[in-house]
């Protein structure tokens, strides 16, 4: 049986000599056979396979583009008619379309190819590795692991190839009145040891939370979150952030930054770090990122993300981002706060270890809603002393990463992307925990 | 080894009953749910061309029950060769899983079925030409900048036409065929630091129909005015003052209200605790069916999947069951759950016909379909002149709720103050927050017909793997009171 980089380089080879003057065409590629176990109370509530594929074609021809996403099974034979029907498409449909302004052709002869292997459990030994060590415990979760690619192909001679073999396992234990902490074992290599080792902190943790719970009333407390909770908060600055074209038609929440209305403290360390090799560097232009770029540094805003499009429309330079403009792989820096010192230095307030469903209550002013959820605890005088009752907040990214910010930890952690909305999410971010001042709960 | 399209098989049902004829495995039951799925979308920015996107997705899951447990492998490869080299891997699955299973389920939670459904639509989606399409988009973006205030204007559609086919060894034959439509507009303005942003209805507007929903003539025009105007007038209205007092919400601020805090905690698979890892529980106790005062006595909800054109219709769910209306909330009591024929064999309560995938890679959960508001009896101006002090706000724009879908905080686009019985001033960044009980036992007064009007979204994200699913909400004008809303950070 061919490889899919087999068969996606064949169809490649094959489809761009068909190309007639004037047409340029750019092909993307996502696929993935994965192993999906879901389980509550530690045994199996669903158990299966998938294995998926899609090829988006972009053509591209007399100032105008459209774009088709058909099946890509791996095997040629079925591909190829699909892959010639979907070009006749969209060879019928180009010239109705009106002229688009800001269309960017690929260019360049950048190749990539990486493929990092994996040893990942077996099917059949996901249930037995995994639900023995659960037993007696509340756990739910789902275990994801397989073989996901990204790839990319254009007529200009870009061509890309991502392949990995990965896992993750994302799971919570309950305690009996409902209190919980969250467990993450990803990477590319299962370790029995490892996991063993990830359950019994989770356990330990839990342990900590048999205490009743203390309601809070609301107001704002000194606050220490962890890593986790500092990645969520990280993740909404791709949606309405960072990116460039948000910047330029007003609704960004770094606005106000960029505008010097508003200020980030000096301990805001922001990247983009694609030197772990976690995701592709390559975007859906077929660009290769450059390896690192900082984009806060020191509080001020050093880039933003500039997709190819983005930087046509506007006439600035392409930072390289994917159309949608998103982080691909954060890195916030360290600060001084050591790991050991972090209960006492948070003195009295909120340990947040988790938090839940954020959005932007209002955008433009940089303001974020939340919950807190899983581990989060009420501290007095450096001690634990209870799990609290979730608590909703509002509060605005200028304070809370701005004068309000005490500190960040020494110690980074990566936090693995879970997601698996279409296809199981590459890569994660890279965070420390951080201190701040009087952050504002609401409910 | 040729794959041929499923819409070019000459009847699809007979590759999918061909490949479970020829199956030979030690399983109770064997289901393939296979899946077409031709989707174009198109949309423009300032009256230019941002995305022309067609798709043509295919592919099947088969699911095998051995032991009680359900195994399941999901293929492109739509061939009885690949059908069964699938079928013998989700076999394997539920064998290596059995040992664990969570609860021993019994061929009777796929149970036989023969239908077809199919949506009807007064313009077939194929007929919607790409020149037509980019006319109008480029239309209504002119429309939408009616000042030089208004910075982007956007406008797009999405069309899709789904065909779902169901077959199993215990004999079901199911077909089923979808129309979906959502058309969607917006304009932001921009007037220094401050930004507003207004939609058609919260980007609400999605329907099991064709595109005659581009086709209402004056009433569409009149919208586009009426949003780039209102995208104006917030940059100098108020901010939206912090209070607790009467809180009115329009139906399309309703279809989110209804979605977060009635549909998500009635979901039988929260209260199991399947997504405890991920979107969360619920207050909800399996003790509270049939007892639970959940909302004042106004309050009645139903599950009603047989509304024409409503987003989220069907007549079978994704594993066969028979799709009925039901009421789950009566005069304000408790009723049943959204829970599958899975989730009522391990639960033991009252469910629906709820089971649904995204599409054929993933497995059915428990799911909204229609979840509806039913009208009351009060005109909109009986409503507003009633009151003599309080706030009404349209148009989702933020949304943020606990994991037990309990203490939640939404926004909204636009709002006015109501003073003496009339809609006064117009104030921006409004948002409110409440507990869900606290909420819906406040309710005070709820339209009639005249207010009552449908929405829906197809971004419903929930499960492990994730999936994103269709739900529409169909709800009148509500009036609640001693509601706590706020503005924006000024």
């Amino acid at each position: 049986m061919q490889t899919w980089e087999t068969t996606f380089n064949q169809l490649m080879d094959a489809l761009m000599p068909q190309l007639t003057a004037g047409e340029t065409l750019a092909v993307s590629l996502v696929a993935e056979e994965s192993e999906f176990t879901r389980f509550n109370h530690a045994k199996v509530r669903q158990t299966g396979s998938i294995e998926n594929g899609s090829m988006s074609i972009t053509l591209m021809g007399n100032g105008r583009s459209t774009t088709e996403s058909i099946t890509f099974t791996g095997e040629k034979a079925a591909d190829w008619p699909l892959l010639q029907t979907a070009l006749q498409t969209l060879r019928e449909e180009l010239p109705q379309l009106p002229e688009d302004t800001y269309l960017v052709l690929p260019e360049g002869d950048d190749h990539s190819r990486e493929v990092y292997d994996g040893e990942l459990l077996a099917m059949d030994a996901i249930a037995p590795t995994l639900l023995p060590q659960l037993a007696g415990l509340d756990a739910v979760g789902l275990y994801a692991g397989g073989r996901c690619v990204r790839a990319y192909a254009d007529s200009a001679g870009q061509r890309h190839w991502f392949e990995t073999e990965t896992f993750t396992l994302d799971y919570s234990l309950f305690t009996e009145s409902g209190q919980a902490v969250k467990g993450t074992y990803a990477g590319r290599h299962w370790d029995n040891a490892a996991y063993a080792d990830n359950l019994a902190a989770a356990q330990t943790l839990l342990e900590q939370m048999s205490q009743t719970p203390k309601p809070l009333e609301r107001g704002q407390y000194r606050t220490y979150f962890a890593p986790a909770a500092v990645a969520d908060l990280m993740s909404m600055l791709s949606w309405g952030g960072i990116g460039e074209a948000s910047i330029r038609r007003g609704g960004s929440a770094l606005g106000p930054l960029q505008r010097g209305e508003k200020f980030l403290s000096d301990k805001i360390h922001l990247a983009e770090d694609f030197s772990q090799g976690q995701v592709p560097r390559f975007n859906q232009y077929g660009e290769l990122a450059p390896l690192t770029m900082p984009l806060i540094a020191g509080g001020q805003l050093k880039n933003t993300l500039v997709s190819a499009r983005t930087a046509k429309e506007y006439g600035i330079p392409s930072t390289f981002a994917e159309g949608g403009e998103y982080l691909r792989s954060p890195t916030l820096a360290p600060g001084t706060l050591a790991e050991a010192d972090i209960l006492a230095a948070l003195d009295t307030g909120l340990y947040v270890s988790n938090l839940h469903y954020l959005n932007w209550s209002d955008r433009p002013n940089g303001r974020i809603t939340g919950m807190t959820r899983y581990a989060c605890f009420w501290v007095e005088n450096g001690q634990l002393v209870a799990p609290i009752e979730n608590l909703r907040f509002d509060e605005s990214l200028y304070n809370f990463w701005g004068a309000n910010l005490i500190d960040l930890t020494q110690e980074v952690k990566f936090i693995p992307e879970v997601g698996s909305y279409g296809f199981r999410d590459l890569g994660g971010t890279l965070v420390p925990g951080m201190l701040v001042e009087s952050f504002a709960y609401t409910l | 080894m040729t794959v041929t399209p499923l819409a070019t098989t000459a009847d699809p049902m007979d590759l999918l009953t061909e490949a479970i004829a020829s199956l030979d495995l030690p399983a109770d039951w064997v289901g393939i749910r296979a899946t077409r799925e031709e989707s174009v979308s198109r949309s423009q920015r300032d009256g230019k061309p941002e995305g022309n996107r067609r798709s043509l997705q295919q592919g099947a899951m088969v699911e095998v029950l051995v032991n009680g447990q359900i195994g399941y492998a999901a293929t492109n490869r739509l061939t009885v060769a690949g059908l069964r080299q699938a079928a013998e891997l989700a076999c394997q699955q539920a064998q290596a899983a059995a040992p664990w299973r969570i609860h021993a389920f019994s061929p009777e939670i796929r149970p036989k079925v023969l239908g077809v459904y199919q949506t009807f639509a007064e313009k077939p989606l194929k007929t919607l030409t790409t020149g037509h399409a980019h006319e109008l988009l480029s239309r209504i973006c002119q429309g939408l900048k009616v000042s030089d205030q208004i910075v982007q204007a956007s406008a797009s559609i999405s069309a899709k036409e789904v065909d779902t086919w169901l077959v199993s060894s215990s004999g079901t034959q199911v077909h089923q065929q979808f129309s979906f439509f959502t058309p969607s507009f917006s304009a932001t303005a921009q007037a220094g630091p401050i930004v507003q942003t207004r939609t058609n209805n919260g980007r609400g507007h999605a329907y099991q129909a064709g595109w005659e929903f581009l086709e209402v003539g004056d009433e569409l025009w009149a919208s586009v005015q009426r949003i780039g105007e209102q995208a104006v007038e917030l940059l100098t209205a108020p901010e939206c003052p912090d209070m607790t007092t009467t809180l009115v919400l329009a139906p399309d601020q309703m279809m989110l209200q209804i979605h977060e805090s009635i549909g998500h905690p009635l979901e039988l698979d929260r209260i199991l605790g399947d997504e405890r890892n991920y979107a969360g529980g619920s207050f909800v106790k399996p003790e509270d069916f049939g007892h639970l005062q959940y909302g004042s006595e106004l309050l009645n909800v139903t599950f009603d999947p047989t509304v024409e054109q409503e987003f989220a219709s069907y007549a079978f769910d994704d594993t066969g069951a028979v799709a009925e209306r039901q009421y789950l909330i009566h005069n304000g009591i408790l009723q049943r759950g959204l829970g599958s024929h899975e989730s009522q064999a391990r639960l033991g309560v009252p469910g629906v016909a709820c089971a649904r995938a995204t599409n054929w890679d993933r497995p059915p959960i428990d799911r909204m379909a229609n979840i509806n508001v039913e009208p009351g009896d009060r005109s909109f101006g009986q409503i507003i002149g009633s009151i003599a002090d309080g706030v009404y706000m349209e148009a989702n724009r933020s949304w943020s709720i606990d994991d037990q879908r309990f203490k939640f905080q939404f926004g909204c686009e636009y709002a006015q103050r109501i003073r003496d019985g009339k809609l006064a001033e117009t104030v921006r960044n409004p948002n409110y927050r409440a507990t869900t009980s606290q909420f819906w036992r406040s309710l005070s007064q709820v339209g009639d017909r005249s207010t009552w009007q449908v929405f829906g979204t197809p971004f419903c994200g929930k499960g492990e793997p994730n999936q994103i699913i269709r739900v529409g909400h169909g709800a009148p004008v509500c009036a609640f009171n001693n509601i706590e809303v706020f503005g924006g950070a000024g």
